[in-house]
């Protein structure tokens, strides 16, 4: 059991050199495939066995925690690596297609080389026990997702792909920083390690500090509102596979190492008492409501839905921020909900991309007529987006309204009904153009000559309504999620940090 | 590329002696200070002199960019490679203990393999990002 | 605030034991120069290349603060000799090695994407590439 933990990042680390060395594009793209594959199966045996509570150990190069770096593996790494490996699974089925036709021949096998490294990396942030250790691979991931961003067709992407390497690099010297002023404090970089000794340097101030600079880098990684302001231009203009992905996945990592480092690393009842809480409520609270109003105002799906995942990552803020076991939970469950519903929206968006050239709303009027499998996605993973009961993003909005009211916070209960009020405005935008509106003359000159329109691509059209038959089915049968996120947050507050 | 016999004459006796250099940082690595990283980047500063003074082209037809991207690939597949091969032994990954009959030995095996491998992959990508900088700089 | 206040009490209290705790503390102070530099450069220039360039010393400033912490008084170089006793703590420096290699690569990637960016746009200039941008199409 323990040295299938460890497979999952040693895999994706033998075979990216080899699809580099394999210099053949379907070479390439079925040792991925493979890789994928076997990384969704070994996550999903490794989440079975922690669901319940377990933890696995795994010391690297066989060295005691704390001085060697070990792997420490509970039900939300799982959950975690679970949703890193499937996503990618999909996007990899799903992206054959697009990367062949968006990504020049011969860079096509290092595309595939970068993405099983960002995989690497996403999967090594959720595992890893050791925070230096999660700083290098969220860099192995971060410069590896900056590579891939600027391999986008137009231009824009370099600029987009620039600004996200300033932002990215800010926040990991940051997290950097923080964990000097911890290992200065502390003298060790065992998280588990960190949280069991925290109460003899508790008092230092240099824990504050390193909170702080750990808090911001993270924040910046994870594109919290008012630090997102790489994520919308960085997600329109990436390759269509490597925006499923990444819009997926590595905010939602972000999230996770936030989650983990404000409620093991650091115990809540360090900094309950500060001003903490009240600013993450802020931040989330703010956030949800610009992402939501900068949504409805774009006319560019694929940017619409990049802002609107600053807005979702409000929902998760608030649900941290909120510092009780039912947001935690919340959290934890839209991190999961989420992921698979922009999955879903993504893969749309980037069908409408392949087939039509463009993601202009405005250009788009009426197209749901010519291609009404890609529109109805929209129209049902957009359910799960705005949370209609039934659906995986039910479940998450209902647990944080909980939350929130379990604390008595009104306001914070209001901001999430008023946040999604406006997310129906913005996918009902989506769908109105798309079904409602009749094609203008610019439209008709675009839509219709002919050799715009790709032949049908059915295995990409599959793999999108395969997401979107998951958001309703996690609407419906939510044991996974749930009880995965039970489990590490009966933990996670039990211990109040440690193991 | 230079065209002063001093620079071409030196360069030509530097290069070896830089190599060896190099060679003895490797592999002397696990008693003295140095290693796969120090010798790496020494190992390709020999390459960039010989390109300073000799120009790209002549070096990219000792080293051409084929073979360096390989080698890149190689040295991480090296160093995952005997982390694997630990792993089989039936120790934990990385765990050079089991690599060879006593601890000791084994770990100095799996130290001396895993730093060759960072070496190469050292050497060839500091070649590999020279060449792709200077390409952009048109030929004068 | 308070903090402040009480940092210029003790300042105006003990001038010569203030002196020493300035001096006694100088690495740290060089590091924070250093870290502002960097940090001001990168957002305050127009010009990208030198974005990076506040970037690159932005991020050795840390290295160069996990090195001061990892030194201990009297010690030497962590390399074990006959002649030494006490020895600085090497794992900052270790950890540093892997953060001065991310650095690198973030360079390299940094002033690839410049040079395509020059190539797309002929300028280096952000608010001559917004103006362009803005110029585009949005998608």
């Amino acid at each position: 059991m323990e040295m299938l933990t460890v497979l999952l990042v040693v895999i994706p680390l033998i075979s990216a050199p080899i699809t580099a060395i394999i210099a053949n594009r379907y070479v390439a793209w079925l040792i991925t495939l493979v890789t994928c594959l076997a990384l969704a199966g070994l996550s999903g045996v490794v989440l079975h066995h922690v669901i319940s509570g377990e933890v696995i150990h795994y010391e690297l190069g066989g060295w005691k925690p704390p001085w060697g770096i070990e792997y420490v593996i509970d039900s939300l790494n799982a959950l975690v690596a679970v949703i890193v490996a499937f996503i990618a699974l999909i996007t990899v089925i799903y992206g054959s297609k697009s990367a062949e036709k968006e990504i020049h021949d011969s860079q096509i096998h290092l595309f595939y080389a970068a993405f099983q490294l960002v995989i690497l990396g996403l999967l090594g942030m959720a595992l890893t026990g050791d925070i230096f250790n999660l700083f290098v691979f969220l860099e192995i991931s971060s410069l590896s997702s900056y590579a891939l961003i600027a391999m986008g067709q137009k231009r824009q992407a370099l600029v987009a792909s620039f600004n996200y390497l300033m932002a990215g690099t800010l926040g990991a010297t940051f997290f950097l920083l923080g964990i000097g002023f911890l290992y200065a404090a502390s003298g060790t970089l065992n998280m588990a390690d960190i949280a069991l000794r925290f109460d003899q340097f508790s008092s230092m101030t240099l824990v504050i500090t390193a909170l702080l600079f750990i808090l911001i880098g993270l924040a910046l990684k994870a594109a919290v509102f008012p630090l997102h302001s790489w994520l919308p231009e960085a997600y329109t203009q990436a390759p269509t596979m490597v925006t499923v992905f990444l819009a997926s996945t590595s905010t939602k990592v972000a999230i996770y190492v936030l989650i983990r480092t404000l409620y093991q690393v650091f115990p809540n009842t360090y900094w309950e008492e500060m001003l903490l809480p009240g600013f993450l409520l802020l931040s989330g609270c703010l956030g949800m409501l610009y992402g939501s109003y900068k949504a409805i105002r774009q006319v560019s799906i694929k940017r619409l839905l990049a802002y609107s995942s600053v807005a979702q990552l409000g929902y998760m803020v608030v649900g941290v921020g909120l510092n009780n076991e039912a947001g935690l939970i919340a959290a934890i469950v839209h991190m999961f909900n989420h992921a698979i519903t922009k999955a879903a929206l993504f893969m749309a968006a980037g069908l409408v991309l392949m087939r039509l050239h463009t993601t202009n709303l405005e250009k788009l009027r009426g197209a749901g007529k010519t291609m009404p499998w890609t529109t109805g996605a929209f129209a049902l993973a957009g359910l799960s987006l705005i949370g209609v009961p039934g659906t995986a993003g039910f479940i998450s909005k209902w647990y944080l309204v909980q939350a929130a009211l379990e604390k008595g916070n009104y306001v914070v209960a209001g901001t999430i009904l008023i946040a999604s009020i406006m997310a129906i405005m913005y996918v009902w935008k989506i769908i109105e153009t798309l079904y409602f509106e009749g094609p203008d003359k610019l439209t008709v000159h675009k839509v219709g000559s002919g050799k715009e329109i790709v032949p049908d691509l059915p295995v990409a059209t599959f793999c999108c309504y395969v997401m979107v038959a998951t958001c309703f089915y996690f609407g419906l049968y939510t044991d996974i999620p749930l009880e995965a996120a039970n489990t590490a947050v009966e933990v996670l507050f039990s211990t109040g940090g440690g193991q | 590329m230079s065209d002063s016999l001093i620079l071409r004459v030196v360069t030509k006796w530097l290069v070896p002696v830089i190599l060896l250099f190099a060679l003895y940082v490797q592999f002397h690595g696990d008693y003295s200070p140095g290693g796969g990283f120090q010798a790496g980047v020494i190992f390709s500063s020999a390459f960039l002199l010989y390109a300073l003074v000799y120009g790209v082209d002549a070096t990219t037809r000792v080293l051409p960019e084929a073979i360096l991207r390989i080698g890149a690939s190689l040295g991480v597949l090296l160093f995952a490679g005997v982390g694997v091969v630990s792993l089989f032994k039936g120790g934990a990954f990385l765990n050079y203990s089991v690599l060879a009959g006593t601890p000791v030995a084994g770990q100095h095996l799996g130290i001396i393999l895993i730093e060759l491998g960072v070496g190469i992959t050292v050497a060839c990508v500091m070649l590999l990002l020279f060449y792709t900088f200077a390409r952009t700089i048109p030929p004068q | 605030m308070r903090n402040v206040a009480a940092v210029l009490h003790f300042c105006t209290d003990n001038p010569p034991t203030m002196m020493a705790y300035l001096l006694g503390h100088i690495n740290y102070w060089l590091i924070i120069a250093v870290m502002m530099v960097g940090m001001f450069t990168m957002m305050s220039s127009p010009n990208l290349m030198k974005k990076l360039a506040g970037l690159s010393m932005f991020q050795t400033a840390v290295i160069l603060f996990y090195v001061s912490v990892g030194k201990v008084d009297g010690g030497t170089a962590p390399i074990v000799t006959e002649a030494a006793t006490r020895y600085a703590n090497p794992l900052p420096q270790v950890l540093m090695l892997t953060a001065i290699v991310v650095g690198v690569a973030t360079m390299a990637l940094g002033f690839a994407l410049i040079i395509r960016i020059r190539r797309a746009y002929n300028s280096m200039e952000e608010d001559n590439i917004h103006q362009q941008m803005e110029a585009e199409e949005l998608d």
